[in-house]
């Protein structure tokens, strides 16, 4: 995946998350800030998000890959995802 | 040796008066849990032993000294008086695991108010229902959270003062909001604290039923007799210890035994805010050298997924007693914990009804892996039979949880709900909603609710809070809410839906609706599957019958279905 590519991929995960996760008065959320660990985005949460993922970019994460850390960075989750696309 | 010495010599001698001994409590006189919280236990000579070890998510430390605590509370009593609040006045925490929210419960115990903590991610409409029926005047909260409140507060006329603790530097203060920084007021040395008494209400938490709206459980200062001698007896907890309870203060174990029980006693404690993960959890525990950790089956189920190889990077050895609550902790999580840590998690049993630990395995007694133990001294448990309420003393046979009433930490009402409440005494019994059965040895076998009431990582979501939400979201029809079988949270929620002519069935739908019932209510109420039907089951009359949809989800049979309207 080239460059353009994958920061198109990473701005349209990190503004989904802005959009359904965080206040929008919040701070700014960038591709490292960390959304698990930080509570952002809580465990059961993690749920919508990994079907937004597949919805999106019709993919199907397994679930023992769908883990807390492997969720916890915009940047962390588009590397997840770029496993999947065929 | 244990705290608890010998169970059996305990249940001999046991008189809750030995609580109120060690506590210098006479009947009849003041008791305050903010002031046994902090003052008591800086005139105890331990004004400069540290309360409070704090991390937040990004690595931040700070730490408190008995005598910090004393002082911020102190502080944060003040603010609240002079803005007029007083005695029985209930004030909302709506925060993170900020020292803020410790420092603000025992701040609104020590002016006489009531305090009503609430789990930070709830949404908007969870949030409304538990202010509105408290009739709240305060709410203690972060800016993070301000846009949930902002959201209802114009439907809340109760609702005074929304006190923002890290508002002051950040942002403009709108309608009703006050911005108050702890660290840039000057500490109050000197807190003249409201003499409450035994009877006096304290804490005011809420959980959710089958039916109906979440119930306010109402607690009182008495309680801390049976908070502190149970963390003394069960958590085992000793003057040099350092203590980690992983629940959220915004649920009754995140008070009872996150503030009240260790404070009480005078043990230091470590908060870590942040979500959960493995490696940051045995980081925590090496790091502070917890020395005994009360946690929940969920996490420590988590903690299993994660493997046996991460724990080697660590060293745990300072960890010295282990304790579990919120689910029972299935057998095969008592075994992992001895083989991993050497030691095994000892299941604790209790509600936010009742306020302190009700069941439980001791230190020094042997553990049946998967029991849920035995009944605290002093402590009447049975279970009985759930047609005529007598006890069963068949060991073996399936019956409902039940307490003699009485013990210094239950419920004294539900607020606003007194029918409620008086449903939960039958026959002399305060029946605790579980079942359960006892085996020959006395010792208790959980075996599930006795109502629909799902138990997702040991917090109760109400099927019918869900449903009345889902038919809120314009695309569906009819619903119903099941609990379906989990292996990390032992169950989650999951959705039963038909749509409105016009709708089709599509997983982005799914995933809209996801969000919808996040949003509003909380991610613990988000179903994490829904299920479209084109009909679903209902009996003549036309009432749901959930029953059939929990059997599928569970393979269990569907039992009696002559009432079915249709397949």
């Amino acid at each position: 995946m080239d460059e353009k590519n994958l920061i198109e991929m990473k701005d349209l995960v990190l503004n989904y998350i802005i959009k359904e996760y965080i206040d929008e008065d919040e701070e700014k959320i960038t591709y490292d800030t960390a959304l698990i660990s930080s509570g952002y985005v809580d465990s059961f949460s993690m749920v919508s998000l990994l079907v937004f993922l597949e919805n999106k970019f019709k993919i199907k994460i397994p679930s023992s890959k769908a883990t807390p850390e492997a969720f916890n960075t915009v940047n962390k989750i588009v590397d997840l995802v770029n496993q999947y696309i065929k | 040796m244990s705290n608890i010495g010998s169970y059996e010599d305990r249940l001999k001698n046991f008189a809750w008066s030995i609580a109120e001994d060690e506590l210098d409590y006479k009947s009849g006189e003041i008791i305050n849990i903010g002031w046994y919280c902090s003052d008591r236990i800086c005139q105890k000579g331990k004004a400069d032993k540290i309360a409070l070890y704090y991390e937040g998510f990004e690595g931040n430390e700070k730490k408190f000294t008995f005598n910090d605590v004393r002082l911020a509370s102190n502080t944060i009593g003040a603010f609240l008086k002079n803005l007029g609040l007083k005695n029985e006045d209930r004030v909302c925490l709506f925060m993170d695991r900020i020292p803020e929210l410790y420092f603000a419960f025992l701040a609104v115990l020590k002016i006489g108010a009531v305090v009503q903590p609430l789990f930070s991610a709830f949404g908007d409409e969870s949030l409304f229902v538990r202010l509105d029926n408290a009739q709240t005047r305060a709410i203690i909260t972060q800016n993070k959270h301000l846009s949930k409140i902002r959201k209802i507060r114009e439907k809340l006329p109760n609702l005074e003062f929304i006190i923002v603790v890290d508002q002051v530097r950040t942002k403009k203060t709108e309608n009703r909001e006050i911005g108050f920084s702890l660290e840039d007021t000057p500490p109050v040395e000197k807190f003249t604290i409201f003499p409450t008494k035994a009877e006096s209400p304290s804490v005011l938490h809420y959980t959710s039923g089958t039916t109906g709206q979440p119930k306010g459980v109402k607690h009182v200062h008495y309680s801390l007799i049976s908070q502190y001698l149970t963390t003394k007896w069960v958590l085992d907890l000793r003057d040099d210890d350092i203590y980690w309870c992983t629940a959220d203060p915004g649920w009754v174990t995140g008070t009872s035994y996150g503030i009240i029980g260790p404070w009480s006693l005078g043990v230091t404690q470590c908060v870590l805010d942040s979500g959960f993960s493995a490696p940051a959890w045995y980081k925590f525990i090496e790091k502070y050298k917890v020395t005994m950790w009360y946690s929940a089956p969920t996490a420590i189920r988590s903690l299993m997924k994660a493997g046996d190889e991460v724990v080697k990077n660590y060293n745990l050895s300072s960890l010295r007693h282990l304790a579990s609550v919120g689910e029972p902790l299935n057998s095969e999580a008592v075994i992992w914990s001895e083989r991993i840590f050497g030691k095994q998690f000892h299941d604790t049993f209790w509600q936010t009804e009742t306020g302190s630990i009700m069941i439980t395995n001791y230190p020094g007694m042997k553990i049946k892996p998967g029991s849920m133990g035995k009944p605290f001294p002093g402590i009447t448990g049975a279970i009985v039979d759930s047609k005529t309420f007598e006890p069963i003393l068949e060991t073996g046979k399936v019956g409902l949880i039940a307490f003699k009433p009485g013990w210094p930490a239950m419920m004294r009402t539900y607020w606003n709900n007194n029918e409620k409440y008086r449903e939960k005494f039958v026959n002399g019994w305060y029946l605790s909603g579980d079942k359960a059965t006892i085996d020959s040895d006395g010792y208790f076998w959980f075996i599930g609710r006795d109502d629909d009431v799902i138990n997702t990582a040991g917090h109760l979501v109400s099927p019918f809070e869900v449903e009345s939400a889902l038919l809120e979201h314009p695309a569906v029809g009819e619903s119903a809410v099941v609990a379906k079988p989990d292996e990390v949270n032992m169950e989650v929620v999951k959705a039963f839906i038909t749509l409105k002519p016009g709708f089709t069935a599509s997983s982005d739908l799914e995933l809209e609706i996801m969000n919808f019932i996040r949003k509003k209510l909380s991610s613990l109420a988000m179903p994490q599957e829904i299920e479209y039907m084109d009909n679903l089951p209902k009996t003549r009359s036309g009432k749901i019958m959930r029953r059939v949809l929990h059997a599928r989800e569970w393979g269990e049979e569907i039992g009696d279905i002559s009432t079915l309207e249709n397949d």
